[in-house]
């Protein structure tokens, strides 16, 4: 152990400060790795590039989309916002108002449920592991037909909850939470020696107390990763969307921008792009600050 | 202490286990806390209270099966909660009961109704169809008495009083059909103008709300065929009748005009004639296979349907091949310490996978756009390439561009599959001689594939259910005109479903739901046969 970090200590010291530089040698060491890098960078970011100059393009079509950058000014995220048929304001917070809500109950769901598999053992439980790892496999979007009667038959008794309400989609996307990644959580529920639980438990702590102050502290980092994911699911997820939600006002961002494009693809380019831009802002944003617990939860997901 | 044995020590520990667990129990109880009882009395309270507030509601409309459905929720919900024992169930429960509902229940629901004609024109019940067979095909009668009519409007519904030309008054909303109120206000002349609990609506009321008012039909009577009142003005009604006669005994409905005859016909849900004409709207009836012959009997269905579900299995093996195959090499490529700003090159790449996908798939539409997008334009010098249109080229799009979506996603994965493999491994190799090529193909690949492949099998579950990607980039098309359902050649199963279900204006749920059945089907055999290639299951512990 200890020589092999002396030894991959003293190559980064030795190579570079000795020996003079040689292109071709450069080259077939990681020269050729940086050029792959820049195709692969210009590939990666040029789609981003050029929605970003499209929506500083006011009154911009398709056409002029394709002079990336030609002009820069701020006039399409006005008229954004002053659209007569299209509330995109209402869209862009009817989107947050989901998603939030959505992904807070995920993580309370299934942490709840990923708790009573790690800590408690009862009958049913392998089960239940089971039908878990199996749910996720059948994906709500199949019985979309289904959910659409099903909230049509529930506006018929209860109005408040049924089609064309936003508690109705909520509802709907929170009985995919358990699916979708509590089988995560349990993994990473089950790293956590159990016993912390029972010291806490000789001092006097009850379940509740033990579930809240200690365990969900401990998996904030899993919490964080099913958040943001089952944020960014929300965000993404439109056939279940477009088919609760009528009213334009109610709409989240997935469904209205389609219908926006839909209806005036070309003409009004600039202005679907900077929609596009103020609604990819804050998912990348989430994305890029916590990267690094993303990258963990899905490789230890994987791993597991 | 280690050295007396005996029967003494033993009751006495049994005795102290006994005691500390009754310690631990009381513990437990004593800790639970006020703050937490007061918690779950609240949250029981409103879930309680929310029932029993849908159980009125059921119980008014008597809709006895949802009733007793929630009824016997709520009882187990309390049961679960108030008593001791159970504290599994207690923090299941909440996520257990939206699965159900949500996800379970609606996938057996998705089972029953392929086998209904349920969808546009077989909407409702029977009754519900013969009535607004019956309203559709109103007409005024000639010499219709006029009804002097006052508009009263109650909680947002709008109902009508009636005095009618010999001075009885009776109140009737579309709902219900009219009758009698005794205590309602009139006029000097007798006409009734006001009733209790209700507000008349005035003149400027009327005037704003014309178009409403005038699409009201209230039934004389219980039995459709008496007619119903309808008011042009707001202020005078006059008798309409149907052409149709409904004869609830023999299942006929009769147009008086023309004198044909409909003949109820339950296999269908619809009145039918003898010459095969049927009238519109029907009823939702069960139609056994009906749906699952259509799909696979007739020729103008049965074709898209096999090429589409061979399209869904080639782009999700393609989606997951290609991603897989990029991602890898990048990371390899990448995968080398002494490189200088890998940090910079992964954040770029990583940003692809951070772009919310409908957004890319909708930006990639207007970048391929034959006419005005940038590739065609720009990089083909003003080419006409139908990226999008062409069934080849468009299938090539649709791969190329979820190979953007998907590597940084394979790029990340096998980073860190790379990384966690040991380094002894490989320089072991290379001192027995292995070249850089065997040590990847024999040793880092086959360890890599082993902590890669669950991700591999999710990755292909989820690609072939991408709906968003085909329905945003070419929306299915180009369009196959020969074929029965609105299907084109990039469809996969999913958007195939969504569009028969819910685009234009012929929504079939029955055929819909056949074909979503067929996705469990497939996506079942798939799942059995992975996950007795990985044997995931049996770690489960």
């Amino acid at each position: 152990m200890a020589t092999t970090t002396i030894a991959a200590a003293s190559t980064t010291d030795y190579i570079p400060v000795k020996q003079p530089f040689n292109f071709g040698r450069w080259f077939r060491a990681t020269g050729w790795r940086h050029l792959i890098g820049a195709v692969m960078v210009v590939f990666s970011a040029f789609p981003l590039l050029y929605v970003l100059s499209a929506s500083l393009h006011p009154g911009g079509t398709l056409i002029t989309a394709n002079g990336l950058f030609s002009e820069v000014n701020l006039g399409s995220f006005i008229t954004l916002f002053n659209l007569p048929q299209q509330p995109y304001a209402a869209w862009y917070g009817n989107t947050l108002l989901i998603g939030g809500i959505t992904s807070a109950g995920t993580v309370f769901l299934g942490a709840l449920a990923a708790y009573s598999f790690s800590r408690m053992r009862f009958t049913g439980r392998r089960a239940g592991l089971l039908m878990l790892v199996l749910v996720q496999m059948f994906p709500q979007l199949l019985a979309v037909v289904a959910i659409f009667l099903l909230l049509n038959g529930i506006s018929d008794i209860f109005p408040a909850i049924g089609l064309d309400t936003q508690i109705g989609l909520i509802m709907v996307y929170l009985g995919g939470a358990l699916g979708v990644n509590t089988y995560l959580m349990y993994g990473f529920f089950n790293t956590i020696p159990a016993s912390i639980d029972e010291a806490a438990k000789l001092d006097g702590a009850g379940h509740a107390r033990i579930f809240f102050t200690i365990i969900l502290r401990l998996v904030a980092p899993i919490l964080a990763v099913v958040g943001l994911l089952s944020f960014v699911g929300t965000t993404n997820e439109f056939v279940i969307a477009s088919i609760v939600l009528i009213t334009p006002e109610k709409q989240t961002l997935a469904v209205g921008l389609y219908q926006f494009v839909s209806q005036e693809f070309s003409s009004n380019y600039s202005v679907f792009a900077a929609g596009a831009v103020l609604a990819a802002l804050p998912v990348m944003a989430l994305f890029l600050w916590l990267q690094k617990y993303i990258v963990g939860g899905l490789t230890a997901g994987s791993v597991k | 202490m280690m050295t007396t044995p005996g029967t003494g020590r033993d009751r006495a520990q049994i005795l102290a286990a006994k005691k500390s667990r009754q310690a631990g129990r009381i513990a437990e109880a004593a800790s639970a806390g006020i703050k937490v009882l007061l918690v779950k009395v609240l949250v029981l309270g409103v879930v309680d209270a929310i029932s029993v507030y849908a159980l009125f509601v059921l119980f008014a409309k008597q809709d006895w099966l949802v009733f007793s459905l929630v009824l016997f929720v709520t009882v187990v919900v309390n049961w679960i909660y108030f008593r001791a024992k159970g504290l599994p169930a207690k923090y299941l429960a909440p996520g257990l009961i939206f699965l159900i509902i949500f996800q379970i229940f609606v996938i057996g629901y998705s089972g029953y109704i392929a086998f209904t004609n349920y969808g546009t024109g077989h909407n409702s019940t029977k009754d519900d169809a013969v009535n607004s067979l019956i309203l559709s095909s109103q007409e005024r009668v000639p010499d219709s008495p006029t009804y002097a009519v006052t508009v009263l409007e109650q909680a947002g519904a709008y109902s009508f009083l009636v005095t009618d030309p010999d001075g009885d008054i009776s109140v009737g909303s579309p709902e219900s059909p009219l009758e009698p109120a005794a205590d309602a206000e009139t006029d000097a002349s007798g006409q009734a103008i006001a009733l209790p609990g209700y507000t008349t609506l005035n003149f400027a009321a009327i005037v704003a709300n014309q178009e409403a008012i005038a699409a009201l039909a209230v039934p004389v009577s219980d039995d459709p065929n008496d007619g119903s009142l309808r008011t042009p003005d707001g202020s005078a009604a006059y008798l309409y009748l149907s052409d149709l006669v409904y004869d609830e005994a023999a299942g006929t409905m009769t147009d008086a005009s023309t004198g044909v005859v409909y003949t109820e016909d339950p296999s269908q849900g619809s009145f039918v004639a003898e010459d095969g004409a049927d009238l519109q709207p029907g009823w939702k009836v069960e139609v056994g296979l009906a749906n699952f012959a259509k799909a696979f009997g007739t020729d103008s269905i049965r074709g898209p349907l096999i090429s589409v579900t061979l399209w869904t299995f080639a782009f999700a093996f393609l989606s997951v091949a290609t991603t897989f195959a990029l991602g890898l090499f990048l990371a390899i490529v990448f995968n080398d310490l002494r490189m200088r700003g890998r940090n910079v090159y992964r954040v770029v790449m990583i940003l692809p996978y951070a772009f919310p996908a409908f957004l890319s798939a909708l930006v990639w539409a207007g970048m391929l756009n034959p006419q005005f997008g940038f590739v065609n334009q720009v990089l083909f010098g003003g080419a006409e390439i139908p990226w999008l249109t062409n069934e080849w080229l468009a299938k090539f799009s649709i791969i190329f561009v979820n190979l953007w979506l998907g590597f940084p996603y394979m790029f990340l994965v096998c980073t860190g599959a790379l990384q966690s493999i040991p380094g002894e491994l490989q320089e072991a190799a290379t001192v027995d001689g292995a070249r850089p090529w065997q040590v990847f193909r024999l040793i880092k690949l086959p360890l890599l594939l082993v902590s890669v492949s669950p991700l591999l099998i999710a990755s292909f579950a989820f690609n072939f259910n991408n709906f968003n990607l085909i329905y945003m980039l070419t929306n299915g098309g180009p369009r196959d005109v020969t074929a029965g359902v609105n299907v084109g050649a990039t469809d996969i199963l999913i958007s195939m479903v969504y569009k028969v279900a819910f685009v234009g204006a012929n929504r079939d749920y029955g055929l819909a739901s056949a074909f979503s059945i067929l996705i469990f089907v497939l996506v079942a055999l798939v799942s059995i046969i992975s996950f007795r290639q990985t044997k995931a299951l049996e770690e489960l512990n």
